[in-house]
């Protein structure tokens, strides 16, 4: 039966493997964020070449499974002669993962900006380079934001999936603390909580962004 | 490049793959079904009711599908619920995309214009009449977009199951590739299955949209 005193007890060592599974998402979605404007400001720019390759990047990194795209890239690396700790590999699939999506959360905030506002900047003589960093982009980002929140929720909850490498973070820590333990339930329903826990933090923060940045 | 491995692992893949189709169709079934029922829930039952279901919306959104597919598989059996790992991913599957599914649903039936609903109960029609003949099939139109994107998220949500041990493609690729060291030969198999499932979901999914919104053409 479901015992409460383990399943109490299985929150220490979960809790502290939990700083991997922020560690991990937070650094993802911050790479995520670099690329993924990277990968955006090529699918606008005015270069054919520099499009096709953004919209191949975004179609195979949406379309292959995140569990897929970890295995390949953790055990290619070493195979062309790269040796990086598994820790610095996972928060580069994961961010390079996000980008894709996070490229496309841009690209749709950029283009549901009203024309009128570019417009009416051009009207009045700015720079085009002031239309982007003063008009454009600052509105875009605001827009953006819940999409944002929402996008790390989805990291959090992706980054379980590091554990099949071997980085401890809650799932895997859950995994060694069940096999000690015998008491999988427990266990695994306390590592539930502690993810829930971040993900309702993260949506009260996304609601709360939401409400501030309404246009 | 070595092609002469596909003879002797082909079987095995293509095996990998009906089980991942499988699971895919299933899952996607299951949690249709049980996210049509959640959102009539919510749709027509007293508050207390819908704080419970709103919970359990919350909390499968909130936690990773891996971690529930342990507390299934793995946590099960010490409540009496012993399944297999197929039975226990399939049940995992519809668990996990049932608020997916019950979300789209609740939006397509706010779609539905309140005068259609307010009409049919003027002509005097029951209430499950009104759901069977003018909410369920003017929502599911305008949620049909959503429900073809969500299914194709679930695809790639079947190769989790590999964790626990469920033989689909995944599993039989990650042998593949462990028994012959061919990463690139198992891994390229893995993506071209993909492409060819998610291309034909796609493909199949604008073929209905374009079906079932016929009559709006026809109209203009």
């Amino acid at each position: 039966m479901f015992s409460i005193p383990v399943f109490l007890q299985s929150f220490e060592p979960l809790f502290w493997a939990a700083r991997h599974t922020l560690l991990i998402s937070g650094l993802g979605i911050a790479l995520g964020l670099v690329i993924g404007t990277l990968i955006c400001a090529a699918r606008l720019s005015p270069s054919g070449l520099l499009r096709r390759f953004a919209a191949l990047w975004v179609s195979f990194l949406r379309g292959v499974p995140l569990l897929v795209q970890l295995l390949v890239f953790y055990y290619s690396l070493p195979m062309i002669g790269i040796d990086v700790p598994p820790i610095v590999a996972a928060v580069i699939c994961v961010g390079i993962c996000a980008s894709a999506y996070i490229s496309e959360i841009w690209r749709g905030s950029i283009n549901a900006l009203p024309k009128g506002q570019t417009e009416a900047a051009v009207a009045i003589g700015m720079r085009p380079r002031d239309v982007w960093t003063r008009v454009i982009l600052p509105q875009a980002f605001a827009m953006s934001l819940p999409a944002l929140v929402n996008e790390l929720i989805l990291l959090v909850k992706a980054s379980s999936l590091v554990s099949v490498v071997g980085i401890l973070e809650i799932t895997r820590a859950s995994q060694a603390h069940a096999a000690t333990t015998f008491r999988p339930l427990e266990v695994y329903i306390a590592a539930a909580c502690i993810y829930l826990a971040i993900n309702l933090c993260l949506s009260a923060l996304g609601r709360y962004l939401e409400h501030r940045t309404a246009i | 490049m070595d092609i002469g491995i596909f003879a002797q692992y082909g079987p095995m893949l293509l095996r990998g793959f009906g089980i991942t189709v499988l699971c895919w169709i299933l899952g996607t079934i299951f949690g249709m079904t049980l996210g049509l029922i959640i959102a009539l829930i919510q749709r027509y039952s007293p508050r207390w009711v819908n704080w419970i279901v709103q919970i359990y919306i919350e909390v499968i959104r909130g936690t990773p599908f891996l971690v529930q597919l342990f507390v299934l598989y793995y946590g099960g059996p010490l409540i009496g619920l012993r399944l297999d790992a197929l039975p226990a991913g399939l049940l995992g599957l519809t668990i996990y995309g049932s608020p997916y599914f019950a979300e789209i649903f609740r939006s397509g039936f706010r779609a539905v214009p309140h005068g259609q609903i307010e009409a049919a109960r003027a002509i005097g029609m029951a209430e499950p009449a009104i759901i069977r003949r003018i909410l369920l099939p003017l929502g599911l139109v305008s949620a049909l977009p959503a429900l073809v994107n969500f299914s194709i998220i679930l695809t790639k949500e079947t190769v989790i199951l590999s964790i626990i041990t469920v033989p689909e493609l995944m599993y039989q690729v990650s042998r593949m590739s462990t028994e012959t060291f061919r990463f690139v030969e198992a891994n390229l198999v893995l993506a071209l299955f993909f492409w060819a499932l998610v291309e034909t979901i796609s493909r199949v999914g604008r073929r209905l949209e374009a079906r079932v919104t016929r009559h709006l053409l026809e109209r203009s």
